[in-house]
């Protein structure tokens, strides 16, 4: 893990394009004219507020619904660029077989105590899920992510307003040499001032052990135990105070305040709500 | 400046705005040729970048991303960032991601000179 500044991006990312999912999947498809079938059905349609429906009972739901999707241009913080990568040394399988999996299945490969609900089937473009995520001390965030492109290749995911980070999560699968490769990159800003001190007070690394996890735990699902690699880049260092009056969407004040509106979760699961 | 299947070139439209013209495919392997076409326009002067789309043929997450990585570069020299010829698809797209908010869209170059100045 090291930090670098914005002349080893464009070092870093000067690979040859068949090192990188998505670009496997741009090219391995063939040409098929502006805005064809393929990038219509790629994309998810703009949506104005998010909308979700039915929600499992266990679920908290308080930071999802009627919020906007946000990216880096809106965040607040320094904008990162991360990315976690695992190889499949010795696995049998192609990546197109790991992204089905991994859309399938995709909440049941994060560490303990975080949960995802997603849809029922396979993440698909326009679909959106709910987070609740373990925090220090027995807290829950509740938030969400909506999934904004999904290939056979690559699948990304936008987050809402309230969310630690305004992001673009991109999760592939490529060969590389040979060897089937997982990736997850990240393109964050902290979406307020208060997570902004949050990630400088542990919550990158937080976030890099989960992610690093996550990959863990998908590889072994093919056989493979492996440890995943992390890197991580600010491309922006100034902060974007003019987005400080995101605060108000907190989705980590929102999520604590009602735990202490709703008592009977203290004792146990929010179903107990 | 081509890689794989993107072709990017330069075409100044006036002393201080520049187009750079995008053929093929954009996705993250376009990075090199985007950035070395970005400082060649810069060092050429440019004020306002133009990114031309008419000849895109597709767009993936990864491309996206690209644009947020030259968006900074050009907000920290204090120049601006416009596109114009995007299909109706791609238009959707940067409202999708909200990238719209800080890329301003024409429908072509001329719309961009008539507005800058």
């Amino acid at each position: 893990m090291h930090e670098m500044d914005e002349t080893t991006v464009v070092e870093t990312t000067e690979r040859p394009p068949t090192t990188s999912g998505p670009e496997l999947a741009a090219n391995s498809s063939g040409p098929e004219g502006r805005g064809g079938d393929r990038a219509d059905s790629n994309w998810s349609r703009p949506v104005d507020r998010l909308a979700i429906g039915a929600v499992p009972s266990s679920a908290i739901n308080i930071n999802v619904d009627g919020r906007r999707l946000v990216g880096p241009v809106q965040g607040f913080g320094q904008l990162w660029q991360k990315r976690y990568e695992v190889r499949l040394a010795g696995a049998d399988v192609t990546p197109e077989a790991v992204i089905a999996t991994w859309k399938a299945e995709f909440g049941s490969f994060w560490p303990k105590g975080s949960r995802f609900y997603g849809p029922v089937t396979s993440l698909a473009p326009g679909e959106v899920a709910l987070l609740n995520l373990d925090m220090p001390g027995r807290q829950t965030l509740s938030t969400g992510v909506m999934v904004i492109y999904a290939d056979d290749e690559s699948f990304t995911f936008m987050t809402p307003e309230g969310h630690p980070f305004a992001a673009w999560i991109t999760f592939s699968a490529m060969l590389q040499e040979g060897v089937t490769t997982l990736r997850i990159e990240v393109l964050l800003r902290a979406n307020d001032p208060l997570y902004e001190v949050g990630m400088s007070l542990g919550g990158h690394k937080q976030e890099n052990d989960f992610w690093v996890a996550t990959l863990h735990n998908l590889a072994a699902r093919f056989g493979v135990d492996a440890q995943a690699t992390a890197e991580q880049t600010c491309v922006d260092r100034r902060r974007q105070w003019n987005h400080a009056g995101n605060l108000r969407h907190n989705a980590a004040i929102r999520s604590g305040l009602y735990r202490m509106t709703h008592p009977r979760i203290w004792f146990g699961h929010p179903d107990a709500t | 400046m081509t890689t794989g299947t993107t072709h990017i070139d330069i075409r100044p439209l006036n002393s201080t705005v520049t187009a750079i013209v995008i053929e093929g495919n954009v996705t993250s392997a376009s990075e090199a040729p985007l950035m070395e076409a970005y400082m060649a326009a810069s060092a050429e002067g440019a004020r306002t970048i133009v990114l031309d789309f008419s000849g895109l043929d597709y767009m993936n997450s990864g491309g996206i991303g690209l644009l947020v990585t030259l968006l900074v570069r050009v907000q920290r020299q204090g120049q601006r960032l416009t596109a114009c010829g995007l299909s109706d698809h791609y238009r959707e797209i940067l409202s999708l991601t909200r990238l719209d908010e800080a890329i301003a869209i024409y429908p072509s170059e001329a719309d961009v000179l008539a507005t800058v100045s």
